[in-house]
């Protein structure tokens, strides 16, 4: 029985960590904007980098 | 000929055909100066990467824009309320680029640094279609930015709807609540299935009863977090007096938690998986009905299309002011292409103003000295001066959104969702009396459980799952063919409509498809051509129309192009001295019947004919019109003359009303007078003259050539070629009422199996356990594969 304990102890901390990362996904906005971020990466250049 | 067999070129910036004498600049063609001068300043910064990513990315040019429009911008009051966060080092600063529209244009605005050192970073939201600016104090200025984005073609839109404080934040309550009830539901799922084989021996009490106690934690954020978006709905109602029906569901969810709770003391297990799961459900087909559609607008009033400031002609010296600040006598300085913001008088210089915004009608009209000019018009001549004779809250359009009746926005239309499950309430409690009365006389003690367990088995969360899907999946399948609804209400609204109010100018007309006549004097080809090449050189809209007519076949070099604002076009081809335009600008006697604007053509000062323009009706009005004055009443409000009252009388039908020289506040009031007779009215209109009609409408659905097009205020808004699937549309949305009333008494079958259990006082959290997510996943399938099949029709009629 100790270890099933163990094993659900485990399973809510990780499902707790998903949840942790959506709602912080939703916060910053990652599912506000489909194009832009999936485009942006396929640019050649870093352009933040270069702001003489 | 030779010349007709030429190739249309499209210009190497934005794509569009390149008619006349082409702009050629190291092998590559432009279709005007514009388009070239920003090729040049991309190149000269290496920035010609953008070409490559895209063909032919950039947005028309031809417009050109004034140089000092951004003035403005260098008034502190103008930029407090356009800046976000402001140091001493570095200004954020969002703005609306309603010209973004791919991959190259993301990548020239977030490299605008190459163009303006000043700007430190620029962060695209592509589907809000705006652009994070943040630049350096010192370096660059909020005018400069502005210019820098106008000469590479994105020019930002001020309006006067940024001088509002706050923009509504994006809700994503729900989404966090969502979140939160799946992570719960899905636990409490893992931690009941021991409970559910229990029967079968392999179970361990401690184990048990500490997973009860685990289930009891996990349910409290949902009951508690997730599932305020009911109760807050649910009080709302009450407090109206109204029973909607998210109170049983409350009811259902409180009942099922207290249960549950008491089942925890006695040892038992409760029914939280229950409640989990069925507050998940409801909240995925919640977010699923108020989806947003981002980049459209239902809430635009005059703001938005009003500029943020304009010129003030004070002590002989131009000084940008910002709209609520000009007054009275004020003398405004409107430039070409600017947008009169108040009543007024003009003091200075020939108007020629474009209603379009206001009325729909392309044709701009000409006032002179001395006349007064109405706010909501475009100037399209020269500049002129206007002194204001009313502020701007109160100029005649405006003081339309101040009215009465558009304060309060209706909210007596209900769902029937909500009577029906009012219904649905009574009867439930009526069983619950009953077996409690039964069990009063037999068994007090299973009063209690027999009597909770009723109340949770009978939410009528399965009806609201049915509706909450139904709505969802037909907005999707509405938006697919270009029409997009507010809400939810709205299909229901488009359902029960009785009476079917058109605007004329604009949405049964279009504004692209004129139709042009010529009389006169038969043309030969080689004048035709003359004709063509003679309006290719003008940006008119009429020059456009007659350019098109003659075949766009512009072949010959004109010389000495003249173009007299407002009056006409004039130059030399061949030795033929060509004018088109007013009468008095060619020089002959105006003919006075015949419909839509005419323009007179005069060859070496000898009149020759004249071209009438006008709007055709666009393509598919007609057999739709036929289609559905069988099943409504018609009416047609225009704000023109009488002119097309025969020609639209046929296309109406006999039983159709119409009303022209219509103002706004008129169409308003007949929406007003027909809804105090009981008439279900669908307003549809395209310009700010019927946004007050609109708003009062039952549903109103504003017509837009292209959904970047700014509409006015409505609960929908179509693209001007769906309009023909009117029909269908409000077919479809008659069909979302059955498939919900389908979903629901299936639903009812896994109800009543649910009280045999309930009345008996033995629904076991394995039962309760199966039918919840059972009836809820099925209904969702149900509900899904119903309105796709409807959805489906729609499809197959698009294509007829």
């Amino acid at each position: 029985m100790g270890v099933i304990i163990l094993l659900l102890g485990a399973s809510l901390t990780v499902a707790l960590g998903f949840l942790a990362a959506f709602i912080w996904s939703v916060k910053h906005g990652q599912f506000e904007d489909d194009f832009s971020p999936a485009h942006r990466i396929l640019f050649e250049e870093k352009n933040t980098n270069n702001n003489d | 000929m030779s010349d007709t067999m030429q190739t249309q070129v499209a210009c190497f910036h934005c794509g569009e055909e390149c008619h006349n004498n082409p702009v050629m600049m190291a092998e590559k063609i432009f279709c005007c100066e514009g388009c070239k001068l920003v090729y040049e300043i991309l190149h000269q910064n290496n920035l010609c990467e953008y070409y490559d990513l895209n063909a032919q990315p950039g947005v028309n040019q031809r417009m050109q824009v004034r140089r000092d429009k951004f003035a403005f911008l260098e008034d502190e009051k103008v930029q407090q309320h356009l800046i976000q966060f402001k140091d001493e080092e570095q200004v954020h600063v969002t703005f609306y680029l309603p010209q973004i529209h791919c991959s190259s244009c993301l990548w020239l605005l977030e490299n605008l640094h190459k163009l303006n050192h000043g700007v430190q970073r620029v962060t695209v939201n592509f589907s809000k279609k705006e652009a994070r600016i943040i630049y350096g104090i010192k370096t660059t200025s909020l005018r400069a930015v502005a210019e820098v984005l106008t000469s590479i073609g994105y020019e930002p839109y001020i309006s006067l709807n940024d001088m509002k404080e706050k923009k509504p934040k994006v809700q994503r309550k729900l989404v966090y609540q969502l979140g939160v009830a799946g992570f719960c539901f899905g636990n409490i799922m893992l931690l009941s299935f021991p409970e559910y084989f229990s029967g079968s021996g392999h179970t361990d009490v401690a184990m048990n009863r500490m997973f009860q106690y685990m289930n009891l934690a996990l349910s409290l954020p949902v009951f508690f977090y997730s599932a305020q978006a009911f109760y807050k709905s649910a009080w709302g109602g009450l407090k109206h007096g109204f029973l909607n029906i998210d109170v049983p569901i409350v009811l259902a969810i409180v009942v099922t938690f207290i249960r549950s709770l008491t089942e925890v003391a006695a040892g038992n297990s409760g029914y939280f998986d229950s409640m989990t799961g069925i507050v998940f459900f409801m909240l995925i087909g919640r977010i699923l009905q108020e989806k947003t559609y981002q980049g459209l607008s239902f809430d635009r009033d005059y703001t938005s299309y009003f500029p943020i400031a304009v010129s003030v002609i004070k002590e002989g010296t131009p000084v940008p002011t910002t709209l609520p600040d000009i007054h009275t006598n004020d003398t405004l300085l409107i430039h070409h292409q600017e947008l009169i913001p108040a009543d007024g008088i003009i003091s200075r210089g020939e108007a020629l103003i474009d209603y379009s915004f206001v009325t729909g009608e392309a044709a701009p009209v000409k006032k002179s000295v001395g006349e007064i000019v109405y706010a909501g018009g475009r100037q399209m001549g020269g500049n002129i001066e206007v002194l204001t004779i009313k502020e701007v809250a109160q100029s005649y359009l405006t003081s339309l959104w101040n009215r009465d009746e558009l304060q309060k926005k209706n909210d007596s239309s209900t769902s029937f969702v909500h009577l029906l499950s009012q219904y649905f309430t009574w009867v439930v409690l009526l069983i619950a009396v009953v077996t409690a009365a039964v069990w009063a006389v037999n068994d007090p003690a299973r009063i209690w459980p027999s009597v909770t367990a009723i109340l949770i088995i009978a939410c009528p969360c399965a009806l609201l799952l049915a509706s909450s899907f139904t709505n969802g999946h037909i907005l999707r399948i509405l938006s697919r063919h270009k029409l997009y609804l507010r809400n939810a209400q709205s299909i229901e609204n488009l359902a029960n409509t009785t009476h079917i109010v058109f605007d004329k100018t604009g949405t049964l007309t279009g504004k692209s498809g004129t139709e042009v006549r010529y009389f006169g004097s038969t043309l030969s080809p080689i004048q035709e051509m003359m004709i063509s090449s003679l309006a290719a050189h003008s940006t008119h809209p009429l020059s456009n129309a007659i350019n098109n007519y003659c075949g766009n076949s512009s072949s010959y070099t004109v010389r000495e192009f003249k173009e007299s604002e407002g009056n006409g076009i004039s130059g030399w081809i061949e030795n033929q001295y060509i004018r088109m335009g007013s009468a008095e600008f060619v020089g002959i006697q105006p003919k006075e019947n015949h419909d839509g604007s005419i323009v007179y053509v005069g060859i070496n000062e000898k009149p020759v004919g004249l071209f009438t323009v006008r709007n055709g009706y666009r393509p598919g009005i007609r057999s739709m019109l036929e289609n559905i004055r069988n099943y409504y009443n018609l009416s047609v409000l225009s704000g023109d003359n009488t002119r097309e009252a025969a020609s639209l009388r046929i296309l109406m039908g006999n039983s159709a009303t119409l009303h022209f020289e219509q103002k706004p506040a008129d169409k308003l009031d007949y929406i007003i007078q027909l809804q105090q007779h009981g008439e279900k009215v669908l307003m549809i209109g395209d310009g700010l003259n019927d946004a007050g009609a609109l708003r009062q409408s039952d549903i109103g659905i504003s017509v837009a050539e292209s959904t970047n097009n700014f509409t006015p205020a409505s609960d929908g808004i179509i693209e001007a070629q769906q309009l023909k699937m009117l029909p269908a549309f409000i077919r479809l949305c008659k069909a979302n009422k059955h498939i919900v009333i389908i979903s629901f008494i299936m639903s009812l079958a896994y109800n009543i199996t649910g009280l045999y259990f309930a009345v008996q006082g033995i629904l076991s959290p394995l039962v309760a356990a199966i039918l919840m997510p059972a009836s809820s996943i099925s209904i969702i399938l149900l509900t899904y594969s119903m309105s796709e099949i409807y959805g489906k029709r729609l499809s197959d009629k698009n294509h007829v």
